[in-house]
């Protein structure tokens, strides 16, 4: 997906699936899609990738960047997959379920995350 | 300069630019009393940046979101309109956002002018500032030698987990130390006379913003970093984040926290209150108070506090 690619600056199709991303996120255990399957589908240019949850699950931590044998930074691929979501208008962020007493870091942190 | 912290006239000599960002404003009231505190023992002012900005938290991770970048930048231009060069920050998350964007914009000077034609009031940006966050400087500038040379109260062997998290670590080109071994807080700690305790977990992440849509998430991350503190033996966790900080102690504190249903919750600090305590500021300035679960228990044991 050439989108995803520009918004990311990232080669996608420098990965060859070793699955190292995968197995260093400590977030995949709640994610539909590993972080190289979504790679995958973006390589595939297949759409069903964009209502995957794993880009909501994904927390920007970087573990897999520092990982990757090839150089890809796939929070990078997770962040272009939220905007093309964001961009259409949609959101999942819901103010009125916001738990209280959030500080503000958490609060910036998370709605910059789920507004375009 | 051994003798600078002796002469509190030459103290202002020594001036840093430091921004301060939303938290220390706020909840994190007591990193930054601590670490103004603690400079000031070893000789150096941590100079609030004049017209400060939020610098938006999260730093953004798409190309085409030049917006996003304007706010660090302004930040930058402050910087540059005192005439000087570095920018010290506490909370790793704004050293992150900072630091990351202001390689950002110096890697394109095309980006850089898009930047500066939207920006109307501020003189445009040159260019050069340094970003630092204050563990960087205490090792690279101060150096541990020479703080341990001025501890006052030696921290006696008190076990403390040194807690990196991501922002301070990743991506490589603005961790402020080995991302998969890191140890610029132990090598504090232990000028400190702290016995730093290490455990895997420590580059872990906490949940971040997590914290807010999928709190659930950030629960367990802190079930998992927070066993392998107290499995290691840790007293104590250290922090340097305002975000880390809070999740670390929420998640404990929730009442359906598993972390807390089977064992005693770790007292969580900011390593700025444990450096103030060594350099001798008195206890009672240091906020301990405003921690969810108080230290002073442990401190007291060693006679501390
Ligand atoms: S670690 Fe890199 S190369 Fe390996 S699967 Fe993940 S993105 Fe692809
Ligand atoms: S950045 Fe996202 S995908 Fe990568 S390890 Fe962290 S949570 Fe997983």
């Amino acid at each position: 997906m050439a989108k995803v690619e520009e918004l990311s600056g990232e080669n996608l199709y420098a990965c060859y699936q070793c699955g190292k991303c995968a197995a260093g996120c400590l977030f995949a255990d709640h994610m539909d899609l590993l972080p190289n399957q979504v790679l995958r589908l973006v390589q595939l240019s297949d759409e069903s990738v964009l209502s995957s949850r794993a880009p909501w699950v994904c927390a920007s931590c970087l573990a897999c960047e520092v990982r990757c044998p090839k150089g890809v930074d796939i929070a990078k691929v997770m962040e272009a997959l939220r905007l093309l979501v964001l961009r259409t208008g949609e959101t999942g962020l819901r103010l009125w379920e916001i738990p209280s007493g959030v500080p503000q870091i958490a609060l910036v942190g998370a709605t910059r995350k789920h507004t375009p | 300069m051994p003798n600078v912290a002796r002469h509190p006239s030459r103290v202002t000599r020594h001036a840093l630019p430091y921004f301060p960002g939303c938290a220390l404003k706020d909840q994190a009231g007591h990193f930054e009393a601590s670490a103004m505190a603690a400079m000031e023992a070893l000789g150096w002012e941590l100079s609030e940046l004049p017209r400060w900005n939020c610098c938006g938290t999260v730093y953004s991770l798409a190309s085409d979101d030049l917006m996003r970048h304007l706010g660090p930048v302004r930040n930058l231009v402050r910087v540059q309109e005192l005439g000087e060069s570095r920018l010290i920050t506490l909370c790793a998350m704004c050293y992150n956002t900072l630091r990351r964007s202001s390689q950002f914009v110096g890697a394109d000077p095309e980006r850089l002018e898009r930047i500066n034609a939207f920006m109307d009031e501020e003189p445009d940006y040159q260019g050069g500032v340094e970003v630092l966050h204050l563990l960087q400087f205490l090792r690279d500038e101060v150096g541990f030698e020479e703080i341990a040379a001025k501890v006052k109260r030696p921290l006696d062997g008190l076990r403390v987990a040194p807690y990196y998290g991501c922002m301070l670590l990743r991506p490589r080109e603005v961790g402020i130390d080995a991302p998969d071994s890191p140890g610029v807080m132990e090598g504090l700690l232990s000028a400190l006379g702290a016995e730093p305790v290490d455990f895997p977990q420590k580059a872990e992440c906490c949940g971040a913003y997590l914290t807010v849509t999928d709190p659930e998430i950030a629960r367990e991350r802190v079930e998992g970093i927070v066993s392998a503190a107290r499995r290691a033996g840790a007293e104590i966790i250290a922090t340097s984040c305002p975000l880390c900080q809070f999740n670390l102690e929420h998640h404990q504190a929730d009442d359906a926290s598993p972390v807390t249903r089977h064992a005693s919750p770790v007292t969580v600090v900011y390593f700025t209150q444990l450096l103030a305590l060594a350099l001798g500021v008195p206890g009672d300035k240091l906020g301990f108070e405003r921690l969810r679960f108080d230290p002073r228990p442990h401190l007291a044991e060693r006679e501390l506090v």
